[in-house]
């Protein structure tokens, strides 16, 4: 019986990390369901164990349903038929599967039939779901479009939508446009204000919708006539039930073949409110894009899992000279750093939900009672630090995603390049990863304010704190020598700035690339001081890989002068 | 009825002891696979009729209890574990006697079992239940066609085909490995069901977890003892079961080197007394 949850041991640990303990603490609020549903636990072990077990019955599904049709899904696609999509048959399969296993609505909270676990056991599941089939996981993921209706939505809403996604139905977030890509202050989908209906009529089109036919869609949409800009949007919710709106052709795309992407036709669709008017880019989707980063985070991290596994088998097997090729030296050094990359996203990405789930958590019962002063500081301290992590997260996890999935082709030889093995199925996969919910580029553009603000060295500053052990201690010296590399740059670069504007957007990518290094590495680090057996190798792998990358980054920023930012301009 | 087995599917080198039995040691205990598509179909036979119970029976020792678990999680409302010393070395007949016993006392309007164990694959105990119970069978059950108060109709996979068959209950069906994979493990029932206990494992468990299962009945598996389901002791374990094993051998298979042949009437007539031979063919 393939597992996905119980073969991997890495996952496991990070269930068992210390903050877990205040994550339920704020999730469960004293137990107090435990007196209203009998699936709620009784304290915290209870609700961790209860974490472990839903989390293998995800990773039983993924390594007996799911894993086994990706393939087929690969090949078969979904298809337009009568103006709506219907799914490959293993797509069916898979969503059958997971709603009998009753994994809808993970976040929710059991009011609306939900599992109330955190979004850290949530990013799980979507990992083990990406490694088995990382097209698939777009749609399975979107659930966490409720998150935001949760987040934002009347009670009334809530109460209607919230219960069908916890039963299993499908959401879509229509955000892109033709003319709106990056730039989602443009869109123009028009939604027009039925009096006699009582509810939003909405007209227009959307390109590039993951999963557009969905049951439940949030739709950004222009409600204020006239205007042209952020201002004018809002968020809007659209039912299939009540029809409205047409698919009129699915992508023809490289990979993530299963997932649906599809250009939408609006003809009066009629869409309820969520929240407050015009708040539509300027909040909402925000906090939808911001859980979508940490979704394809996830989606990243399963898939450097799927292509690290696949090399590392392959070379086992294949024997060339004699021997299998996993003993020849350049194949091994390949596979440790493929290792070390996707046990240092994983790290990254748990270590980022952790944070998310604590601020997000207190921002749900800042809504019922007013937060003691303890609290709010707490709540702050933790929303800064998910906000300069999520793009860090992302933009990490979908580099290496791609990084791994190359490497797994090339360990596979020429077979690798065929339609025979996975790795080709994994790399085209991965190459969306770093372009959608905000290119690499975009992800720079977020994380370079925590740089300028100093969101970075102030936590990597905390994790100096730290003690090493001895088995540690010269890679923790490594990383303080480092960490001085990243303010002298930092130093620098900004002392150019001020002369010569651009010179800061120039090295952007390689300020933040250094800090992301760090970063990563130090929560390595944490980790090879706990369990050395586990993790000791791994991390001082990657702490070379890391130090190798800053070195270059540094050299690079250092040797250029204000005048070379010319060179570069169209 | 659902037994658990050794898992024989995945077998390593220390699969057996040097004595050429089991070794349990080294085998996980799981729920027998076509276990599994019985408890599916059963459940389906719920899911039409409504307003229905699925139990699970077993018989084995107090870790046994596992599969009932294993069942509630996946969509079984309860279950009870036969258990006791008297049982231990039991053969199907006496097996399937003591499960008679049991199902005599539990009273069920339908029997549904998997054809075969795994361990044993013999596929005698769900046949030898219903004539014990003096009710009609269908085996190799593999869909559930249609199911009422009276009667059950049942697609049956055969060696050349397929037949349907109306069957009156009550009635016991085994069903086939072809028939529907079960659902999984439901979240919330695992959630809920996690802490069920059986009597024995109650004893030993702290009081916090007694005090769980006495505020929520749901959670507690019934377990008989011979002496509750009224047999015959003479028919039961070791002195009911007249199956005596003669030998047991270890059979290791070596690679050879391959034999290349001809498509010449001589090397294939010497192909054919060699097998013949060797009692392979004929």
């Amino acid at each position: 019986m393939a597992n996905f949850y119980s073969d991997n041991k890495d996952l496991q640990y990070h269930l068992s990390h210390p903050l877990m303990k205040r994550i339920i603490e704020l999730k469960e609020r004293n137990f107090a369901d435990a007196k209203l549903y009998d699936y709620a636990p009784q304290d915290t072990e209870d609700a961790l164990d209860s974490y472990r077990r839903v989390l293998d019955i995800v990773g039983e599904v993924c390594g007996e349903v799911i894993a086994p049709n990706a393939e087929g899904v690969d090949h078969e696609g979904p298809r337009v038929v009568n103006d709506h999509v219907e799914y490959a048959s293993g797509t069916v399969r898979n969503i059958e599967a997971l709603n009998e296993a009753g994994l809808g609505g993970m976040t929710l909270p059991r009011k609306y039939d939900g599992l109330n676990m955190p979004v850290t056991c949530f990013a799980m599941a979507n990992e083990m779901v990406a490694r088995a089939d990382a097209g698939f996981e777009n749609i399975w993921g979107l659930q966490d479009c409720a998150e935001t209706i949760n987040e934002f939505a009347s009670e009334e809403i809530k109460a209607k939508f919230l219960p069908r996604v916890s039963a299993g139905e499908t959401c879509a977030m229509d955000l892109t446009e033709p003319d709106a890509g990056s730039d989602l202050g443009a869109v123009m989908l028009k939604a027009s204000w039925d009096e006699a209906a009582g509810v939003w009529r909405l007209n227009g089109c959307k390109r590039f919708i993951t999963n557009g036919d969905g049951d439940i869609s949030l739709v950004l949409a222009r409600t204020e006539e006239g205007t042209k800009d952020a201002r004018g949007l809002s968020m809007l919710i659209y039912d299939k039930r009540d029809g409205g709106v047409k698919v009129r052709r699915i992508e023809n795309k490289l990979g993530i073949k299963g997932s649906p992407t599809c250009e939408l036709v609006f003809n009066n669709a009629p869409a309820v409110l969520v929240g407050d008017r015009k708040m539509g880019l300027i909040k909402y989707v925000m906090s939808l894009m911001n859980a979508a980063r940490l979704g394809i985070a996830a989606q990243s991290t399963g898939l450097c899992e799927a292509a690290y596994r696949e090399a590392l088998k392959y070379a086992g097997e294949r024997e060339q000279f004699g021997k299998p090729i996993i003993q020849f030296a350049a194949v091994s050094e390949m596979l440790k750093n493929m290792e070390a990359k996707t046990l240092a996203s994983r790290a990254m990405l748990y270590e980022t939900a952790r944070f998310v789930d604590i601020y997000k958590q207190l921002t749900h019962i800042s809504h019922d009672r007013s937060l003691e002063s303890e609290e709010r500081a707490e709540m702050k301290f933790y929303n800064r630090l998910a906000d300069g992590f999520t793009p860090l997260a992302k933009m990490f996890a979908s580099e290496y995603a791609n990084e791994v999935a190359y490497d797994s082709i090339q360990i596979h030889g020429g077979s690798g390049y065929m339609k025979d093995y996975a790795c080709e199925r994994l790399y085209r996969d991965a190459r969306i990863m770093n372009i959608y919910e905000g290119t690499t580029q975009l992800q720079v553009v977020a994380a370079i304010n925590h740089v300028t603000k100093g969101t970075y060295l102030e936590q990597i500053m905390r994790y100096e704190e730290n003690t090493p052990t001895e088995a540690t201690k010269a890679m923790y010296d490594k990383l303080v020598e480092l960490r001085k590399v990243y303010e002298q740059v930092v130093e620098r670069v900004e002392t150019i700035d001020k002369e010569c504007a651009g010179y800061k957007d120039f090295h952007a990518r390689r300020l933040v690339e250094i800090a992301g290094y760090i970063i990563l590495s130090h929560i390595m680090l944490r980790q090879a001081g706990e369990c050395e057996a586990e993790y000791l190798n791994p991390t001082k792998v990657f702490v070379k890989y890391a130090s190798k990358k800053i070195t270059e980054a540094e050299s690079y920023i250092n040797a250029s002068e204000a005048e070379d930012v010319e060179l570069f301009k169209a | 009825m659902a037994k658990q087995v050794p898992d024989t599917r995945n077998v390593g080198k220390d699969a057996m002891t040097p004595e050429g039995t089991v070794n349990r040691a080294a085998l996980a205990a799981i729920f027998n696979p076509e276990d599994l598509n019985a408890l599916e179909m059963a459940l389906q036979m719920k899911d039409r009729i409504g307003n229905a119970r699925v139990e699970v029976l077993t018989m084995g020792p107090q870790r046994a209890a596992d599969v009932i678990r294993e069942a509630m999680f996946r969509g079984a409302d309860g279950g009870y574990l036969l258990s006791g010393r008297e049982f231990a070395g039991s053969d199907t007949l006496a097996t399937s006697y003591a499960l008679s016993c049991a199902l005599r006392k539990i009273n069920p309007d339908i029997i549904v079992a998997g054809r075969q164990a795994i361990d044993g694959d013999t596929a005698q105990v769900g046949p030898q239940v219903a004539e014990k119970l003096d009710l009609p069978q269908v085996t190799y059950a593999e869909e559930l066609v249609d199911i009422n108060d009276s009667e059950i109709t049942i697609k049956r996979r055969l060696e050349r085909g397929s037949e349907v068959v109306v069957a009156p209950l009550p009635a016991v069906i085994t069903v086939n490995a072809s028939a529907k994979e079960c659902r999984p493990r439901n979240a919330k029932r695992v959630m809920k069901f996690k802490y069920a206990l059986a009597t024995s494992e109650m004893a030993t468990a702290d009081d916090k977890a007694k005090g769980f299962i006495e505020e929520r009945p749901y959670l507690h598996i019934v377990e008989f003892a011979a002496a509750d389901v009224n047999p015959d002791p003479e028919q039961l374990g070791l002195s009911g079961s007249p199956t005596k094993v003669k030998k047991i051998e270890n059979v290791v298979f070596q690679a050879k080197e391959a034999k290349t042949l001809t498509s010449e009437d001589a090397d294939i007539e010497a192909l054919m007394v060699e097998l013949i031979a060797g009692h392979t063919l004929g």
